[in-house]
């Protein structure tokens, strides 16, 4: 699998919607912003993690800002920003 | 002739009134967020060194924010409202105020005016359109607001009464709401509020497709419930969806030439149509929403103010509440007893209050609560609600956009919408699909602190609200 | 029973999470006009992750692609038929050969997944005046056509003509879709109504659809789903002379008797046919009749 080569964004500010930013690093590391970071913050990150994992990525900078996305639309954003963030320009 | 009720202005007026430290001051909340008055005549407290108040205010908006400071200087260290908006509510939450905040309903709260229990020293009534002895209305005036129903029990009861307005007419002014002989001081000021907060122009319609399948949902549970027919009255909110199921309502009603006895509550443009088309003999208006109502209430004899014991209190002898066929209402959450929260988000932080939600719930053969299966990924359907606002005994039906849930004391209620093709299911069935989608969220960690006390209308204590950490 | 395909945008999660909500029997995900160039990877995968989380249980489910003439058609369809949705919907359908494209296309990842071919069928939309012309050609291109869906926008725009509320510039292209896809032996769909704020027209529009022989109809508004399922349900009338046919038809084989006749009309198989589809159809949507 290919390594982040460039900064990505997926998604929007919309609500139930998730914007994704994405740069390439030395390991991972999350930062999260979310209106249910109370309720769930923890499940946000292990599903940021589990992307990344089965797409191979093992160093990369996330930046989310949630707006109450369900799992499958986070699942899709971060997706989406990894394969974007692949792509040379 | 008895003179001299007319003062120059507000510090004279709070001057006059007598307020001291320590006392009560009341205020309604027809001006909504584009209320001045109450800012006003803290602001002038403050100023006589006035100290250690407490504010009663038939509900709080954001406009009210420098309330804050009053209370950081010591001029305020009490609150009792029905209603309390989401910026203010978040710093309550945190506990700006040392003593808890007294949530009462718009039916408690003059229940508890009239029987002494939460008596006033002196009440500031905003009146849109007054004459110098304090005959004075909402219905016009420059900041026309309609109804002036919370204003009332203030008015009766305060020890004293100071109305304050923009728009001094002669005397005596034709269409008063509230007479003179309630009045002790009358001030002209510039201007009470900014009428672009006071009412809006129109109150829309949802465009959310999710907020229309409720909606329609909702008209189909009032239809299938036995309750619509000749007859029929029925109470909606100002929301976008409750405001559809008003339209589809209305649809069914005309098509099936249904005419109804009454309209109730906070009312809007819609239910001026519904009035103007046929649908409703009557209007009975505790408060005006948009311009349309205002209007009506203003030039149609069959649109009625009513005072807020009227429209909802316990200890009247009779109500209109008690009368009521359906009510549509909202919810922030909704538990697998049906409690209701309309008093804090799901975060714990204040951002509303009961209004006439328990008053209204408790009347009406109906009460009906539309909310969406979940909000941003956080399920409405909740194991128990951060905070009880209206107990779940006194709630029937709650429409979501995937399922009808029936509360379990209502079997025939709940054999009448199966029959009609409705998607009936058990409130744990709705909670689980929300699950299913959204994830089960982790319990919001709480101080210990209350922060609020939460009353019902009969005055006994429902809940309490603790701080947001 | 598909009366109703209501269509939604591929990119909007607020949407796409609620549309087994909005009553409609099929659903088309649309990675097409509702999404901008620069948005067609995450519309895709968007629509992948939320199809296979959320499963939309009782709706159909149909994926609208890009035209075969765009770069995205193929990356469409290496996303979305792993998901085996119901149809897929290739846009701007012309003739044959376009369908063969994807047919292709599609056969190849389906050897490629282990899919049975066939699995994944297509409702070409035909939304151009060669198109019209070509239907019978286009229902008829592959076994792998189950209907034909026809797009009045874009075709009233290739007419040079105005679309109309009443329709008059899209009837011709109306009866030769319904009578290319009978010949053919697969469905048909109307196009949507585009009046959102129009209740009356909408239902006056599907009825003249359902009387032209359309199988159901599109929409691109929740608010019209309701009408379009009311038009296309049959009718109390529909279903009760249903029972009665099949009923006629119990007796005659009882008493021996070859020719069956009912309130003076021959029952021919074709009838006889209809009405088992109409009882079907009224069991499907829990619609009883007055049957004994």
């Amino acid at each position: 699998m290919h390594q982040l080569v460039r900064k990505s964004t997926a998604g929007t500010m919309e609500s139930s919607d998730v914007f994704v930013e994405l740069e390439p690093a030395g390991q991972i590391e999350i930062e999260i912003e979310s209106v249910v970071y109370a309720q769930f913050g923890d499940a946000i990150e292990n599903t940021v993690r589990d992307v990344l994992q089965k797409q191979g990525v093992t160093g990369a900078r996330v930046r989310l800002h949630d707006r109450g996305a369900l799992e499958c639309v986070l699942r899709a954003r971060v997706e989406t920003a990894v394969r974007r963030g692949r792509e040379e320009r | 002739m008895k003179n001299g009720k007319l003062l120059s202005g507000i510090a004279e007026a709070v001057r006059a009134s007598g307020l001291r430290d320590g006392m009560t001051v009341s205020f309604h909340h027809h001006l909504r967020n584009g209320d001045y008055v109450l800012n006003m005549v803290l602001e002038a407290a403050a100023q006589q060194g006035i100290r250690d108040l407490t504010v009663n205010a038939s509900s709080l908006f954001d406009t009210h924010l420098p309330l804050l400071g009053h209370i950081e200087n010591g001029v305020v260290t009490g609150i009792e409202t029905d209603y309390m908006s989401g910026a203010l509510g978040a710093h309550i939450s945190r506990g700006a105020l040392k003593k808890p905040v007294v949530f009462r309903s718009h039916g408690g709260r003059p229940h508890d005016i009239v029987r002494g229990a939460s008596p006033i020293d002196v009440a500031f009534i905003a009146a849109p359109t007054s004459d110098p002895m304090g005959n004075c209305t909402g219905k016009t005036g420059p900041s026309a607001c309609g109804s002036l129903g919370y204003a009332f029990a203030d008015a009766l009861h305060a020890k004293t009464v100071v109305v304050v307005t923009d728009n001094l007419v002669p005397y005596p002014l034709q269409d008063w709401s509230i007479d003179e002989t309630h009045v002790d001081y009358v001030v002209k000021v510039d201007q009470i509020g900014d009428p672009a907060g006071i009412v809006s122009g129109t109150t829309k319609i949802t465009r959310d497709p999710v907020g229309l399948v409720m909606a329609d949902t909702a008209a189909r549970v009032i239809a299938a419930s036995g309750l619509l027919k000749e007859g029929f009255s029925f109470q909606t909110g100002a929301g976008g969806a409750s405001l559809a199921a008003a339209r589809y309502l209305k649809d069914i009603m005309l098509r099936e030439k249904i005419r109804g006895s009454f309209g109730l509550g906070g009312i809007t443009g819609y239910m001026v149509d519904m009035l103007n088309e046929g649908c409703f003999e009557t209007l009975l208006d505790v408060q005006c929403f948009d311009l349309k109502a205002v209007q009506s209430i203003r030039e149609n004899p069959r649109h009625r103010e009513i005072s807020a014991m009227h429209y909802a209190s316990p200890g009247a002898r009779s109500a209109v509440v008690d009368s009521l066929d359906v009510v549509i209402l909202g919810a922030t959450e909704i538990d697998l007893d049906f409690n209701v929260n309309v008093h804090t988000d799901s975060q714990g932080r204040i951002m509303g209050g009961s209004g006439g939600h328990s008053d209204t719930a408790a009347g009406a053969k109906l009460a009906m609560i539309i909310a969406p299966l979940s909000r941003a990924r956080l399920p409405i359907v909740t194991e128990h609600v951060t905070c009880v606002s209206t107990p779940g005994e006194t709630i029937d039906v709650l429409v979501t956009q995937k399922g009808v849930a029936v509360n379990p004391r209502q079997k025939e209620l709940a054999q009448r919408l199966r029959d009609a093709g409705l998607p009936v299911c058990g409130i744990d069935e709705l909670k689980a699909r929300a699950e299913a989608m959204t994830g089960v969220p982790r319990p919001i960690a709480r101080g210990d602190r209350p922060v609020a006390e939460v009353l019902y209308r009969d005055g006994s204590h429902l809940d309490t609200i603790y701080n947001t950490l | 029973m598909r009366r109703s395909m209501l269509f939604l945008p591929g990119n909007t999660p607020n949407i796409l999470i609620n549309g087994d909500a909005l009553g409609a029997d099929a659903l088309i995900f649309d990675l097409e006009d509702a999404v901008s160039p620069d948005e067609k990877d995450s519309a895709r995968i968007l629509v992948r992750s939320a199809v296979s989380a959320l499963g939309y249980a009782g709706c159909e489910i149909i994926v609208r692609i890009n035209a075969v003439d765009t770069p995205y058609w193929r990356e469409d369809l290496r996303e979305i038929v792993p998901l085996k949705p119901s149809l897929i919907m290739p846009p701007k359908t012309s003739c044959a050969q376009d369908v063969l494209t994807v047919d292709a296309a599609i056969a190849g990842l389906e050897d490629e997944l282990g899919m049975q071919r066939g699995t994944v069928r297509l409702i070409p939309l035909i939304e151009t005046a060669l198109g019209v012309e070509n239907a019978y050609q286009i229902a008829s291109a592959c076994p792998r056509v189950a209907a034909i869906f026809l797009g009045g926008e874009d075709l009233t725009a290739d007419l040079r003509c105005k679309r109309t509320r009443e329709g008059a510039e899209i009837a011709y292209a109306r009866s030769r879709m319904v009578c290319a896809a009978r010949a053919a032996g697969v469905d048909v769909y109307d196009t949507p109504f585009t009046d959102v704020n129009d209740d009356e027209g909408l239902v006056l529009d599907a009825k003249t659809a359902k009387s032209l022989g359309f199988t159901g109809k599109a929409a691109i508004s929740p608010r019209h789903v309701p009408g379009i399922n009311e038009v296309f349900s049959p009718s109390l009338a529909e279903i009760n002379y249903a029972y009665e046919v099949l009923e006629a038809i119990r007796l005659a084989k009882e008493q021996g008797r070859g020719a069956v006749a009912l309130r003076g009309k021959m029952i021919d198989a074709p009838i006889v046919a209809r009405a088992r589809q109409t009882i079907e159809a009224a069991e499907q949507l829990g619609l009883g009749g007055d049957r004994a």
